[in-house]
């Protein structure tokens, strides 16, 4: 099964070569990894997504916690979630056809972002399946290049994956 | 007044009562040296970096304190690395200071770069690379910490030239904070008395003692859970000494080389008790036939060792010496008759046998060693056939007293890690129990012992061989004997002499016998060429596929 976590960790330099060394190492698959600063500068949050079943998961989860710079990990697979990817596409488009890319584009709610003599740049977020819809779609066009981020997540509702503690935050509301 | 960054590291081991570190100068590293000279701290010059590594180890290993030593930039920080990867497997405290070289030059593969954090990444608890001077003190105050508490291990900082020489206000902060490290010291509750009724429930416990009794100083109440409950007490190899191996409970090591009644009482037990072990491969072998009839408590302090190799009834997370001391009060005393008379059958049943015929066998050299050194003597072994046997024939009072590369075995761990537990320990006999083959790798380490002056008992088991790897050949490969004959060996007796040491050679009982008492008790180092039998395998042994009860004797 596949597992979205949300890694806090300190925004030290090499804390990337810590976290991808220990999946590779120790034998862990990433499946997508994305990374970025939080509304705290010195926290950065790792979204990882990993494929393995629950004694892997919870190996994954052990040793994350065993890097000092590894603040707070939480499995926002068990609770509901929204995520997102961000992909852009660069995709042939002859006059006669960009029409029927531009309704596509509708469709899928994505926007055009630079126009070439011969291509179109598509720009698209949403959940992987929506993506991969899309991919499919623009493939009779011809796809010249394709550039796809990492999942990024967050749970639901006023819960956050953020603080170690959050309950006082919700006592004030 | 501003010091220079050299010098504000010299003071924060000072802080940190550093007394000793062990270590090799070069180019970038210079400013560090210049700092430790005429300072409190003592320097001792090894001959190799790997050999500073393993004194430190070493060190850390007989004191409890943490070990530091010190390399430069490039081939001194990587000839420190199988030292750093060893006190990692076995979970020592070490803090490891590397030059780098400056700043501006970092990454453009300068004359003796090396990327040592990224090289020591997997093999470190944590590492640093300084970047901004005000930041050392933080930096070594953290490192500290982090190598000596929770399940501490190697830290190392790497000191570019440019920053060590860098000048700044020196003030060592009493307090560091480290969000995303809060090791737990205390059991749950709730687990601590569950453990309590299942340990009072069994009829036929059985405790498996590791390194982490050592660490966290709970000898005396691993003893007193043995007694209290009548449980035969099991060990791996770094839990040797841990509990006294006098005692009627006391089982000697489990797994691939362990004793057959050691591995049958674990193989029948009800409840196993883990105290601060890892359920190594060498120790489990099989995993489906390990205790298969056992409900297996498991106590350590690194959560991530917790159902990791080995499925666990109850698990407590916390420092051995704290949860034991928790379970205790919670237990009444307990006889087990039948078990215990059980176990007791099986140590007559199955106790450790070998032939004396022929030539000198290294298993009545070891018992010979073991009846004539001091109780408080520490055995320090290299990795292989001796290194079993010194386990399996050898008896300890107390945990510190017999030091061994575990988990990375690695050969050349035994002569540098003698020098640092002499340092250490300098009015204990320190006695070296080692192979025709692992002196050979580490050998030039003799000059730091004559150098410092440490009187070393060094008994070279010489099979004229690597042993362990005949064994495996012969096991494993039909016999087909490859690359583990030395057509040239040197004799021993004369390197001993070259360094200033007495130099005997051994072929029979009587020999031994004779030089043995005098030879312990000399103020003198000593090296005792122990010609024996080249054929001997280590036994017990488990074959490849199969659980610890079904070992070959």
């Amino acid at each position: 099964m596949k597992h979205t976590l949300s890694v806090m960790v300190e925004n030290n330099p090499g804390v990337l070569a810590r976290v991808a060394g220990l999946f590779s190492r120790r034998g862990f698959n990433i499946d997508s990894l994305a990374v970025g600063r939080t509304e705290n500068p010195r926290v950065s949050r790792m979204t990882i997504v990993v494929e393995g079943d629950d004694t892997t998961l919870e190996q994954v989860n052990k040793q994350l916690h065993k890097l000092v710079d590894v603040i707070k990990i939480s499995d926002l697979t068990k609770d509901a979630y929204v995520d997102r990817e961000l992909v852009m596409i660069k995709v042939f488009a002859e006059p006669s056809e960009r029409a029927e890319i531009m309704q596509l584009v509708d469709i899928f709610r994505a926007r055009i972002v630079d126009v070439g003599p011969k291509t179109l740049t598509i720009e698209v977020t949403g959940n992987e399946g929506k993506i991969d819809a899309f991919e499919l779609s623009l493939r009779s066009f011809g796809i010249k290049e394709l550039v796809r981020t990492g999942k990024i997540a967050m749970l639901r509702g006023y819960k956050t994956s953020t603080k170690n503690n959050n309950y006082k935050e919700e006592e004030v509301s | 007044m501003d010091i220079t960054v050299a010098e504000a590291l010299v003071r924060c081991l000072e802080q940190e009562k550093v007394e000793i570190v062990f270590g090799y100068p070069g180019g970038a590293i210079l400013p560090v040296y210049d700092a430790l000279n005429h300072t409190s701290i003592r320097h001792i010059l090894v001959r190799h970096e790997q050999g500073a590594a393993h004194a430190a180890d070493g060190y850390a290993r007989v004191t409890g304190k943490v070990g530091v030593c010190m390399a430069t930039s490039g081939p001194g920080a990587t000839n420190l690395v199988t030292g750093i990867a060893n006190a990692y497997m076995d979970s020592i405290p070490m803090i490891i200071i590397t030059g780098q070289v400056a700043t501006s030059q970092v990454g453009t593969d300068a004359f003796q770069e090396v990327d040592i954090t990224g090289i020591t990444l997997p093999i470190t608890k944590h590492n640093f690379l300084v970047k901004d001077p005000a930041k050392l003190p933080v930096i070594v105050k953290k490192a500290f910490l982090i190598a000596a508490t929770g399940r501490p291990g190697p830290v190392l900082i790497d000191l570019p030239k440019d920053i060590a020489q860098a000048r700044i206000k020196f003030k060592y902060p009493k307090t560091v904070e480290l969000t995303g490290y809060k090791p737990t010291y205390r059991g749950h509750p709730s687990m601590v008395q569950q453990a309590a009724g299942l340990i009072m429930s069994s009829e036929r416990p059985v405790i498996y003692a590791g390194g982490g009794v050592r660490i966290s100083n709970a000898a005396p109440e691993l003893l007193q859970l043995a007694e209290t409950i009548s449980a035969p007490v099991t060990h791996t190899l770094m839990g040797l000494g841990c509990f006294p191996g006098n005692h009627p409970l006391f089982l000697g090591m489990l797994g691939l080389h362990g004793t057959r009644y050691a591995n049958q009482a674990v193989t029948e037990c009800d409840c196993l008790i883990a105290v601060g072990a890892r359920f190594d491969d060498r120790v489990v072998t099989k995993v489906s036939g390990f205790a298969p009839s056992a409900k297996i408590i498991h106590i350590d302090i690194d959560p991530a060792e917790i159902g990791k190799n080995v499925r666990i009834n109850l698990p407590i997370v916390g420092d051995v010496k704290n949860v034991l001391g928790a379970i205790l009060p919670l237990l009444k005393k307990k006889e087990n008759g039948a078990w215990v008379a059980r176990v007791q059958q099986l140590k007559k049943d199955y106790a450790l046998r070998y032939d004396r015929g022929g030539m000198l066998k290294p298993q009545y050299v070891l018992e010979k060693l073991n009846e004539f050194k001091d109780d408080d003597a520490i055995v320090v072994t290299d990795v292989g056939q001796h290194q079993m046997w010194a386990a399996l024939y050898m008896r300890f009072k107390e945990p510190r007293s017999f030091l061994s590369s575990g988990g990375l075995g690695a050969m050349g761990f035994c002569l540098p890690a003698a020098v640092g537990a002499k340092l250490g320990a300098p009015h204990r006999t320190v006695i070296v129990v080692i192979g025709d083959g692992g002196i050979q790798m580490t050998m030039q380490e003799l000059g730091t012992a004559a150098e410092q002056k440490l009187p070393l008992k060094i008994f070279v088991l010489n099979n004229q061989r690597l042993g362990m790897v005949r064994q495996l050949q012969e096991f494993y490969c039909e016999k087909r004997y490859f690359g583990v004959d030395f057509q040239f060996n040197l004799d021993f007796t004369a390197l001993g002499r070259l360094y200033g040491m007495e130099g005997y050679t051994v072929e029979t009982e009587e020999q031994l016998l004779e030089i043995l008492p005098r030879v312990l008790t000399s103020p003198e180092g000593v090296i005792v060429n122990c010609i024996v039998d080249p054929e001997e395998n280590v036994y017990p042994m488990v074959l490849n596929g199969s659980p610890i009860n079904e070992a070959i004797d």
